[in-house]
């Protein structure tokens, strides 16, 4: 294998890691819109979404069994519970503290993050759960290089869904509203706009993307466990970042760069695969520091 | 002093909580406290009982009392951050570290005296704080919850990667101090160490509360322009806040790491540095009195929920969010404003 297929190589998992890192930074970057919160629990919701698709496929895989077919009925069932479930949250969590100061809402969002983790660990016994599919190992030679169809399929799917909440959010009346209620929420009540309900769609689609990756990832890499979302929390926070709080294209972009620079970064000589989270870590500080605005995100004069 | 001259910007809360006349006899014994003299006596009675421990229970209390006495020092530092200053730091127990691998380092591996080194843990956790807090702190606060996560998990992986730190097994065999010929090294000794770096905590941390900097800190959680109006640099004064905390984490982290002699990264992770804001967060951000309180009941509630094991956790989980929704200033709130 040349440098060249080695480098394709990465390029394709860099691909399958960001399009993860994508459907999760939609969520914050949604969310962070709407209310200018950071859900804390977003990494966490990606965690049941992973637990619910499980628990769906098992509900559908007698009569779909458990190809892509079952997957994608599991992945749309657990869609619509965690997306329900992150409605639920928002409402009895964070509406009452909207009027709060900043740090009671933050500590808020970090106690609900860990209500779900710790609902899932006392559940599971903190033991990984396999994730079992009949996903075959099959693919595509391309030369050197190797492209798995659970690959292709993944990445699909999530940009299919991407370009459906791309669509939502530019077409639709809700999608306008949602854009205005980030601007100016006030003013959008005096319009008329339904606020609250905007933010519970706002709030169902972000958790619904989270559960769609958390479910995929679970077929993808065939086990699940408690802890699976704090670190793809803190990264997808990262991409989200990286693209711009507050953009959705940016969420996109920023999940992409993230999921190659990661790939790319473990085989930078004297950066091994022990050290890929750190090299992540050190990214979202440095753009912090540089261009907190990041690549597509206004800038802010407002500060708290 | 009347519940209802509390001015400070308060959350909507359910109505039970708006009826400040009628006091309920604990608010009383609460408010009596908070007058000197009867606060004095309180004072002196926690440091007497807190002499005659040892000699009244069993080794296993005094361990555990040993814990509870850390994590004081531990809330007590971050309080400064979060309670005082308002900054909320998610990886607190990254300072906590770099206190305990400094020591544990430098008089391990490089045979340095114990005594020695503690400078060189506090300079090295200042200068942690300086720099993970120095360029966040202009930022939004959210911003630096997260940066601070993600520092709290740096630390954790480097501690976990290097050689020099003992990779996922750590440091063992951390030689024991002594002071003036006298070896620390039984239960009751750390105890009494303990018990001298609480007290000194306390103190610190009601000195820097009366203080210019403890006045300054107020007013910039309250309203950041207006006291930049003032002529306070908000910037030069969360960094204060976030480099004294770091460095009583890390002088936490100094005695911890020469009490149990060993230390690992996961005695670093997440989970503690949650543990220590929940504390904070359960006593009462700002509060004293109230962040004791929290760091005894983090330490003594899970030994008394030892049977319930992994709900233990949850549990906890549940308090801190039903802390935060229905009485977000904590057990005992702090009153200033």
């Amino acid at each position: 294998m040349t440098w060249y297929d080695s480098l394709l190589q990465q390029l394709v998992d860099g691909l399958v890691l960001g399009a993860f890192y994508a459907l999760v930074a939609l969520g914050y970057t949604m969310v962070f819109g709407v209310i200018k919160l950071l859900n804390f629990a977003h990494g966490d919701l990606y965690m049941t979404g992973a637990f619910a698709g499980f628990g769906g496929l098992s509900l559908v895989s007698g009569v779909l069994g458990a190809g892509w077919l079952g997957i994608f009925v599991a992945m749309l069932l657990a869609m619509l519970a965690v997306g329900c479930l992150g409605v639920v949250i928002e409402r009895v969590a964070y509406h009452p503290m909207l009027g709060a100061p900043r740090l009671s809402i933050l500590i808020t969002a970090l106690a609900v993050s860990l209500v779900l983790q710790n609902a899932a660990l006392s559940l599971t016994g903190g033991q990984y759960t396999a994730f079992r599919t009949d996903l075959g190992f099959g693919g595509l030679n391309l030369g050197n290089l190797f492209l798995s169809y659970n690959q292709i399929v993944l990445v699909a799917t999530a940009g299919v869904l991407m370009i459906a909440l791309e669509l939502f959010v530019s077409r639709t009346a809700y999608g306008r509203a949602m854009r205005a209620v980030a601007i100016d929420k006030e003013m959008c009540r005096m319009l008329g706009i339904n606020v609250s309900a905007v933010i519970a769609v706002t709030f169902f689609i972000g958790s619904g993307l989270a559960a769609a990756a958390g479910t995929m990832a679970g077929a993808y890499y065939g086990s699940i466990w408690y802890f699976m979302g704090f670190l793809i929390g803190l990264k997808a926070f990262t991409a989200a970042v990286i693209g711009g709080i507050g953009s959705i294209t940016g969420a996109m972009l920023g999940g992409l760069i993230l999921g190659l620079l990661e790939s790319f970064g473990t085989h930078i000589p004297f950066i091994g695969s022990e050290w890929k989270d750190v090299f992540t870590f050190s990214i979202l500080i440095l753009v912090l520091v540089l261009k907190p605005t990041g690549l597509l995100g206004k800038s802010e004069v407002e500060r708290m | 002093m009347s519940d209802s001259s509390n001015p400070r910007p308060s959350p909507p809360r359910s109505s039970s909580q708006r009826e400040p006349e009628a006091r309920r006899p604990w608010q009383r014994l609460i408010i009596a406290f908070e007058s000197p003299g009867p606060r004095r006596a309180l004072q002196a009675t926690i440091v007497l009982l807190l002499i005659v421990m040892p000699w009244i229970s069993s080794q296993y209390t005094t361990v555990i009392l040993t814990n509870a006495l850390l994590y004081v020092v531990l809330c007590l530092g971050l309080n400064i951050v979060v309670g005082y200053a308002g900054l909320l730091d998610l990886g607190y127990a990254a300072f906590f570290a770099v206190g305990a691998y400094t020591v544990g380092i430098l008089t391990q591996q490089f045979g340095v005296n114990f005594w020695v080194a503690i400078p060189f843990a506090l300079v090295a956790a200042a200068i942690a704080g300086i720099i993970i807090g120095g360029p966040t702190l202009r930022l939004r606060s959210d911003y630096l919850a997260i940066v601070t996560l993600g520092f709290g998990e740096i630390v954790r992986f480097t501690a976990r990667n290097l050689e020099i730190t003992g990779g996922a097994s750590g440091l063992s065999h951390i030689p024991e101090p002594s002071l003036f010929g006298w070896r620390i090294d039984s239960a009751i000794d750390f105890y009494y160490v303990f018990v001298v770096l609480a007290i000194l905590a306390y103190v610190a941390s009601q000195r820097l509360f009366d203080s210019r900097l403890g006045r300054a800190w107020l007013y910039v959680r309250h309203d950041e322009d207006a006291a930049e109006a003032m002529g306070i640099n908000r910037v030069r004064i969360k960094l204060a806040a976030y480099v004294i905390g770091a460095i009583f984490g890390a002088i936490g982290g100094i005695f911890f790491s020469v009490n149990l002699g060993a230390i690992s990264p996961e005695s670093f992770s997440f989970q503690q540095s949650v543990l220590i804001l929940l504390a904070v967060v359960l006593g009462g951000m700002g509060k004293i009195p109230g962040v004791i309180l929290g760091a005894f009941i983090v330490v003594l509630g899970p030994e008394l929920l030892r049977e319930f094991d992994t709900l233990r956790l949850l549990i906890f989980a549940v308090l801190l969010l039903a802390i935060m929704l229905f009485r977000p200033s904590g057990i005992w709130p702090e009153k200033r404003a």
